[in-house]
């Protein structure tokens, strides 16, 4: 019974560690690989999309009727079903993810929100009016049609073209170089702790105190820390051999096709309908 | 002279890296720069792409010297970079943009090319290394191979006269060591040079036409290939060849200096 307890929290700490990163580069290559598919937004200027759901997060955020937000998220919806994105995979990282978070602001407003009283709570006599409901009804809404429409965008759209495209909102070049370069060590540093962990596990026999594992938590902090130190020395060198001098450029290179300009002007029409009925 | 070092030393907080160091490399050269780990043959390349600059005596490039104050000047930088490119080792420091075809076009994008010549010349570059179709693929979903391929396509692009490679074969399988070997060959040759740091023995007489041999920051020998190889002394005494256990098929087990090749005839 002890050994399992000890093998029980061995597993806890390592090896749960290696699921965490495993799982973490899993996503990543799965947005990758999602994101140049051959479904209908993946086909699109990126620039149309930014602005496109955008246009769209902003319709629900003015909606005043929340069947007005209602059709902008299943309008995300049907954008993410012409585009091969699983709607169960959406569910699972975004709603329930999201509902928890807004849930936090979302019921204290059932019960504050002072109104026509459609229910009490049973013993402590908590009293949820109609007005609490719709309030907290259009938190939860806007939530999850904003979280729905970003994830689509993020799941049909390799990062960089998210941030080339941001360009047109006048991003500065250098937010943009430092926000890709960003991903791509964050990806090499999570396959970097990955093998480090795979390696300790390895080399790891019996049962670990908390002690063990704290001590391994801050070794392995540490040479990530110093590796990437290093890393980063050698990338400036890297840069430096090819001619960088301190100022970056980027080759964003998009073209509008017909295909762009009639979804650009699909989506500015549906955002101006949601607007005029939502108002 | 294409490079000239003079009495140059250089330390890595304290370490001595390079020790009084003198060479000089001509024009059209193929050179291989040998020695075992720390000998100071990635840090020689960083002194002669300009990167380091020594705490004493100095290195010159066609007879100017590669100087800070030389390279504060833009114009003269760019003019540099533009004849020499250097290849790390380790391709995850080379490879810090999103996708392949960024990666390429990042050092024309520095010397302000338009727009169609970077796309074209990318191109270009990455069809003669055979990776046309990665263009779009990021670095974390590249192989060894395909890392080092694109590597070198960044350095490419421009096509520099002088190309420094820092172990470029090291970590990669047998078939990909030889098509990265046959690539540099056809580049190589004319009017072109290529420096190669390397304590792989294998395939040197194809790489280079000269070698210079490094120990702990010095010069330890100069010579042909075939020179160089044939001195088990000086290899055995720079760690460039080990004492190896064989048993032979009397079941006799015996240790000799060995390499993982022989020289060529």
């Amino acid at each position: 019974m002890t050994g399992h307890h000890h093998a029980r929290g061995r597993r806890g700490f390592i090896e749960q560690t290696i699921d965490g990163l495993h799982s973490a580069m899993d996503r990543a290559m799965y947005a990758d690989r999602s994101a140049s598919g051959r479904g209908a937004l993946q086909q699109l200027d990126p620039r149309v999309k930014v602005a496109g759901l955008a246009a769209l997060i902003l319709a629900s955020a003015m909606a005043a009727k929340l069947w007005v937000i209602a059709a902008v998220l299943l309008a995300a919806l049907v954008l993410a079903a012409i585009s091969y994105l699983s709607i169960w995979m959406i569910a699972t990282r975004v709603w329930f993810a999201t509902l928890t978070f807004t849930a936090a602001f979302a019921v204290p407003a059932l019960f504050l929100t002072p109104g026509t009283i459609v229910y009490t709570t049973p013993g402590l006599l908590w009293t949820i009016t109609s007005q609490g409901l719709t309030t907290a009804g259009f938190l939860i809404l806007r939530s999850e049609t904003a979280a729905t429409l970003a994830l689509v965008l993020v799941f049909t759209t390799p990062w960089m073209h998210i941030l080339k495209a941001l360009r047109l909102f006048r991003v500065p070049v250098v937010f943009v170089v430092i926000l890709g370069m960003t991903c791509r060590y964050i990806l090499l540093l999570l396959e970097n702790a990955h093998e480090m962990f795979e390696s300790r596990k390895s080399r790891t026999v019996g049962p670990m105190t908390r002690g063990e594992q704290r001590r391994i938590a801050i070794a392995s902090t540490g040479a990530l820390l110093s590796r990437t130190f290093q890393l980063s020395g050698e990338v400036y060198l890297a840069m430096q051999s090819r001619g960088f001098r301190g100022e970056v450029y980027i080759l964003d290179d998009f073209r509008m096709q017909t295909m762009d300009w009639a979804a650009a002007i699909g989506f500015a029409s549906l955002t101006a309908a949601l607007v005029w009925v939502g108002r | 002279m294409l490079f000239e070092v003079d009495r140059l030393t250089f330390r890595y907080e304290g370490n001595t890296a390079l020790n009084d160091l003198s060479l000089s490399i001509p024009e059209a050269s193929r050179v291989a720069l040998l020695g075992a780990n720390g000998s100071g043959k990635s840090t020689l390349l960083r002194v002669l792409d300009g990167l380091h600059f020594g705490a004493t005596g100095g290195a010159r490039f066609r007879g100017e010297d590669l100087s800070e104050e030389h390279f504060a000047d833009d114009q003269w930088a760019f003019a540099f970079r533009r004849q020499v490119g250097l290849v790390f080792q380790n391709p995850d420091a080379q490879l810090f943009n999103p996708t392949v075809f960024d990666e390429v076009a990042f050092s024309p994008l520095q010397m302000r090319w338009s727009k169609a010549d970077i796309k074209e010349r990318v191109m270009e570059t990455l069809d003669w290394l055979q990776i046309g179709h990665l263009k779009d693929r990021p670095p974390q979903r590249l192989s060894g191979g395909e890392k080092k391929r694109v590597a070198l396509a960044s350095v490419l692009v421009l096509d520099p006269a002088v190309l420094l490679l820092d172990e470029p074969t090291a970590g990669l399988d047998p078939r990909s060591q030889s098509q990265l070997i046959d690539l540099l060959v056809e580049w190589g040759g004319g009017p072109k040079s290529v420096i190669i740091a390397t304590h792989d023995l294998d395939d040197l007489t194809d790489i280079a036409d000269r070698c210079y041999v490094l120990d702990a920051g010095r010069l330890a020998a100069e010579g042909s290939p075939d020179d160089i190889l044939a001195d088990r002394e000086l290899l055995q005494r720079t760690n460039l060849v080990h004492a190896h256990r064989h048993r032979h098929s009397s079941g006799e087990i015996h240790s000799h200096p060995h390499r993982h090749s022989e020289p060529r005839p």
